[in-house]
């Protein structure tokens, strides 16, 4: 079964990768456009890592990895703007 | 005083259970002593770490259900059958136990009493609990904005927090409505089944009220209740949503 949240669920992690809060944050999906809130992002938290795809067009727009202790953020389609 | 943490870190520290409450018969909360707590806003969150003695770590998200101006930062858990961390915290931790957290965390689900418009607030189950914290933050800033609670639960014993919102309900400002959907005793007056559109369209106010709308449940519950309101015709920008769900419990 695949639980679907929302980028809520891994405001912690990506706090620790990016060194601030970033739920608030808004990116811009590479695919369609989209302009989202990190929050407002479909999270699937139970893959080998968390997935993150855009509410719009459903394409992978970033991953989180944690291992040993680091966090890793990859961003393969979303361009993150500052904060409103 | 409470130091500041470091601007840009966000640092596991350990915090001591200084009281359990048993909220319902699968809802513990645990009240913490963090020294290093540097306050919260309504609505985040904090993370929290088990290490097994093999080294073995299972991470999860718990909402806040204190009030900024409240002592001691309080977290509500509900015990999710076999999960692996939910049940400790549950069944096993007790006052005087240590428990690693980190936090707070969140810039997208917090409410603040500076905030103009009326709040509407809409949760199923466990989804309460960042809902308190923001009650609790209303009652104790009292703002000149009405509030209002739309919770849905599958029985009035699965209220979480219910005396105390009940008591809420007899503030003129505050309005509280509950949904009951498995379950509900003889003579309930109250909403019986799902929260629906319908429901939604009666208990809430008109778009040009311009009211500020969080929602927070499970992710159908959310997800549906969402889509109602904008159906309903309330503007999407005005509502923030926060879904909860298995992570591994």
């Amino acid at each position: 079964v695949t639980y679907l949240l929302d980028g809520n669920a891994i405001a912690g992690d990506l706090f620790a990768a990016f060194g601030r809060e970033m739920t608030d944050v808004v990116g811009k999906c590479g695919n369609c456009g989209t302009a989202s809130a990190v929050a407002e992002l479909c999270v699937y938290p139970r893959a080998p890592g968390a997935v993150a795809r855009c509410p719009t067009c459903d394409v992978v727009v970033m991953v989180v990895v944690t291992i040993g202790g680091g966090c890793h953020v990859h961003l393969p389609a979303l361009e993150l703007q500052e904060p409103a | 005083m409470a130091r500041a943490a470091l601007p840009g870190r966000l640092n596991w520290q350990l915090g001591r259970v200084v009281d359990t409450i048993q909220e319902t018969h699968r809802a513990k909360s645990l009240v913490l002593d963090l020294p290093n707590w540097p306050g919260h806003r309504a609505g985040q969150h904090v993370d929290i770490r088990l290490t097994s003695d093999d080294g073995y770590q299972a991470q999860r998200g718990y909402s806040i259900a204190s009030a900024p101006e409240d002592d001691g930062v309080t977290l509500t858990v509900d015990r999710l059958e076999g999960g692996e961390v939910s049940p400790y915290l549950t069944d096993v931790v007790e006052p005087g136990d240590e428990i690693e957290v980190r936090g707070p965390i969140g810039g997208y689900f917090v409410w603040d009493a500076l905030l103009s418009g009326p709040l509407l607030l809409v949760s199923g189950g466990s989804g309460i609990v960042p809902m308190r914290a923001m009650l609790r933050h209303w009652a104790a800033a009292r703002p000149p904005v009405k509030v209002r609670l739309l919770h849905s639960a599958r029985s009035l014993d699965d209220v979480i927090y219910r005396d105390e919102v009940m008591r809420l309900a007899a503030f003129d400002e505050a309005d509280v409505r509950i949904a009951l959907t498995r379950v509900w005793p003889e003579g309930w007056r109250g909403h019986r089944g799902r929260i629906d559109r319908e429901f939604l369209l009666d208990a809430s106010w008109a778009p040009k009220d311009e009211p500020r709308i969080y929602v927070c449940g499970p992710t159908g519950f959310v997800e549906a209740a969402a889509a109602a309101l904008v159906e309903n015709g309330q503007r999407p920008e005005t509502i923030k949503t926060e879904r909860f769900g298995p992570t591994g419990g």
